[in-house]
């Protein structure tokens, strides 16, 4: 654990406080408590300082509630937060539909908005396609980054299917609106960009129309070329958010909970953001069991489970026993806690690592928000502990 | 280690006869390891079970340890009394291309259209029609005859069914409602054609007395709070509610009395050490110390996890559980997983 070498903990304080860090984006498999991590670091800037706002997109009115907002809406609104705090949290929570909608009302006279917004096709288009919401998350980000209010943008990424859909849906989707298949689909029979391909090309027209229908595809034909005059290059646009992130002023955050898919997740984002030469400023690792310090951290899983059966023999000593046996299973859970996390730092020996110990109970309000900074930045218990201020 | 009592509440019966399983739950709850559990459940006393993954993840591969599956029903566990569950990973591209040979004999066409990029025209331009394809090869299996892999209408109506049931690992609860509702999907999109039809079969299935949805939860509020949603979202959909299976439960090692000691640290710490001592463990009092604060811990936790599990019991639907296994992992873990749900009345 020695700084020097590039490993160790990682520094979130240093991370928050520099005034050069305009963007932390947190990431991960579902499941790893990204939202609470954004929240709690959106937080913890503020309390030293900084002008933050999170975006989220958990629709969990909970984490609205635990910032003392009834609900979150596609502005940032703001959280108060007790008098006297330096800096300042707004938080919001990203609609797709809206900032879609405010995307294509900024580029489109009214009447070409109207025309693309009542295609069949842009109701499902803002709404379920995969990579709509990654897109617009990036969308959004760009807007709120331009717009110089704030000086600190902490990203909750989407729950996607996989942690790499965050990088990857947008340019896909920018590609397909962009993308030769579109306009091969929806070019009049035997006038195709593609009409070079020959009759391959008008079997598989005719077979798509057979499979949905002539309608589907008028609607889509109909629908690119309103968002094509609209639009001209979405690639390109989806290239430039992504330029944002591959900026010296954006970090990374990986987030994961300590079983082996979540860490899988982890590595391949690693390995993903620095093929992409995105800067990462380490890895969190959630929801920790780690064994209070004194002679229990020393009593092994075997041994205590020894030790149990000799006196369940007897039957005179209960609660030693059953506390043996928790203890058994405790250290046996630490100890593959800290085997994944051996795994993944000798394959990225680079990686910094922020160990954040389980709180018993969700986190509720600023104050369980506070605690999960506290041991993001390595200040708080380093024990499990009550998620509210009541324990 | 004793296996913990099992405090579940309702009772499997509603779901027996079931034939189509899916099983969803938030991202984190082992939604993959509980369905595969259940479908070895499902299985056993000489039943025959496809479990099929629709997310792409491998997920039931690197559960049971081994390399990535390819797109093909596989036998790959057996269960208790001759029975055998066969696994599919299925995925979008390769459920097109089945979809165009077997049901339009459209083998070229199915290559070119691949070629031009099927897998972005289906998970691109209409993540409905990516769900179609899913479901469609779910509820292919539900329909398919013995004896006849292919066109479910050409195969005779009273041969017996290939397989007794198929279990889904589906998306996580936050898209389920969505995945499920193909219908409406497609429907809006496509008109007319055969995968309108395609979807429109589908959700036959899936709206009939044939489908369950269940949902794997973990004793903790937003599993919980995410359960209550998609039941609420697949009971609009008019779709039937299947169990709810908690993951992950602990065996409760201390009494009522034991844990309420603990919990308010009025625990004897005396007896504890003399406890430790008696076991012959070295300096039994900063031990007991160390422990006592493990038990304190472990009684806030348990306490919180009442309040859990009585809200999961008022949602109407039966409540299983599933122990957290200390020492399995792999096949031998979904096999005890497996057994665990049959000691709870799970069965075909």
């Amino acid at each position: 654990m020695n700084p020097a070498d590039g490993t160790g903990p990682m520094d979130v304080d240093a991370l928050l406080d520099d005034p050069a860090r305009r963007v932390v984006v947190c990431c991960g498999a579902g499941g790893v408590g990204k939202t609470t991590t954004a929240a709690a670091l959106g937080l913890r800037a503020a309390e030293r300082g900084r002008r933050a706002v999170v975006i989220t997109v958990d629709p969990a009115r909970r984490l609205a509630q635990s910032m003392g907002l009834g609900s979150l809406g596609n502005t940032p609104c703001r959280v108060p937060l007790p008098e006297g705090t330096p800096g300042g949290l707004h938080a919001m929570m990203l609609d797709m539909k809206r900032t879609f909608d405010q995307v294509v009302e900024e580029h489109a006279d009214p009447d070409r908005a109207r025309q693309i917004m009542d295609n069949p096709f842009y109701e499902t288009l803002s709404t379920s396609f995969s990579g709509t919401q990654e897109y617009m998350a990036m969308e959004r980000l760009g807007q709120l980054r331009e717009s110089g209010e704030w000086d600190l943008i902490v990203v909750d990424t989407p729950p996607s299917r996989s942690a790499l859909d965050f990088l990857d849906a947008p340019e896909r989707l920018g590609r397909f609106l962009d993308g030769k298949l579109m306009r091969f689909l929806t070019a009049p029979a035997g006038s195709g960009p593609l009409r070079f391909l020959g009759a391959g090309v008008g079997m598989v027209t005719s077979m798509v129309g057979k499979l949905v229908g002539a309608q589907f595809l008028n609607d889509l034909r109909s629908f690119t070329s309103a968002f094509e005059a609209v639009f001209g290059g979405f690639q390109e646009r989806a290239e430039r958010t992504y330029r944002l992130l591959q900026d010296p002023g954006t970090a990374f955050v990986v987030v994961a909970a300590p079983e082996p898919d979540a860490m899988r997740e982890a590595a391949f984002f690693v390995r993903r953001l620095a093929s992409d030469g995105m800067p990462l400023a380490g890895l969190v690792l959630n929801r920790t069991h780690p064994l209070p310090d004194g002679p229990a951290a020393r009593l092994g899983p075997e041994e205590a489970e020894r030790a149990a059966q000799t006196l369940a023999g007897t039957g005179e000593h209960p609660v030693a026993e059953a506390a043996l046996r928790l203890h058994a299973a405790r250290a046996r859970t630490r100890g593959r806690e800290l085997l994944l996390r051996e795994r993944l730092l000798t394959a990225h020996p680079c990686v910094r690592v922020s160990e954040v110990a389980a709180l018993a109970g969700d986190v509720h309000g600023l104050t369980g928000l506070r605690r999960v900074g506290d041991r993001l930045a390595g200040a708080g218990p380093s024990g499990e502990g009550p998620a509210d201020g009541t324990g | 280690m004793s296996e913990p009592e099992h405090r579940a509440s309702g009772s499997w019966h509603t779901c027996a006869g079931a034939r189509l399983h899916v099983v969803t739950g938030k991202g984190g709850t082992g939604k993959t390891t509980a369905a595969a559990a259940l479908a070895a459940a499902l299985a056993s006393g000489g039943g025959r079970v496809l479990l099929v993954e629709v997310e792409g993840r491998q997920g039931v591969a690197s559960l049971l340890e081994r390399s990535p599956l390819p797109y093909e029903e596989r036998p790959m566990l057996s269960a208790p009394g001759g029975g055998t569950v066969s696994v599919l990973a299925a995925d979008p591209e390769a459920a097109l291309k089945e979809y165009l040979e077997l049901f339009h004999g459209m083998r070229r066409a199915g290559r070119a259209l691949s070629r031009l990029g099927a897998v972005d025209f289906a998970t691109t331009v209409a993540p409905g029609l990516r769900d179609v394809l899913l479901t469609g090869k779910a509820t292919e299996a539900v329909r398919r005859r013995k004896g006849h892999r292919g066109h479910p209408s050409s195969a005779p109506s009273g041969a017996p069914f290939a397989y007794d049931a198929v279990v889904m690992d589906a998306p996580p609860t936050g898209r389920i409602a969505r995945f499920l509702d193909v219908n409406a999907e497609v429907a809006g999109l496509a008109k007319v054609g055969p995968v309108h039809d395609h979807a429109e079969q589908a959700a036959g299935i899936i709206r009939s007395e044939c489908t369950r949805v269940h949902f794997v939860t973990l004793l903790e509020e937003m599993p919980a709070q995410e359960t209550r949603d998609g039941l609420d979202g697949i009971s609009s959909l008019g779709l039937n509610a299947g169990a709810v299976l908690v993951n992950m439960v602990r065996p409760e090692l201390l009494d009522t009395a034991g844990l309420e000691a603990a919990r308010t640290n009025t625990l004897d710490r005396g007896a504890l050490a003399a406890g430790l001592t008696a076991a012959d463990l070295p300096d039994p009092e900063g031990l007991a110390a160390g422990l006592e604060g493990e038990l304190h811990t472990h009684a806030v936790r348990t306490g919180l996890e009442a309040g859990v599990r009585d809200g999961l019991a008022s949602l109407g639907p039966p409540v299983l559980e599933l122990p957290r296994l200390e020492h399995a992992t792999g096949e031998e873990a979904v096999q005890r997983l497996a057994r665990a749900l049959t000691e709870q009345g799970v069965g075909r």
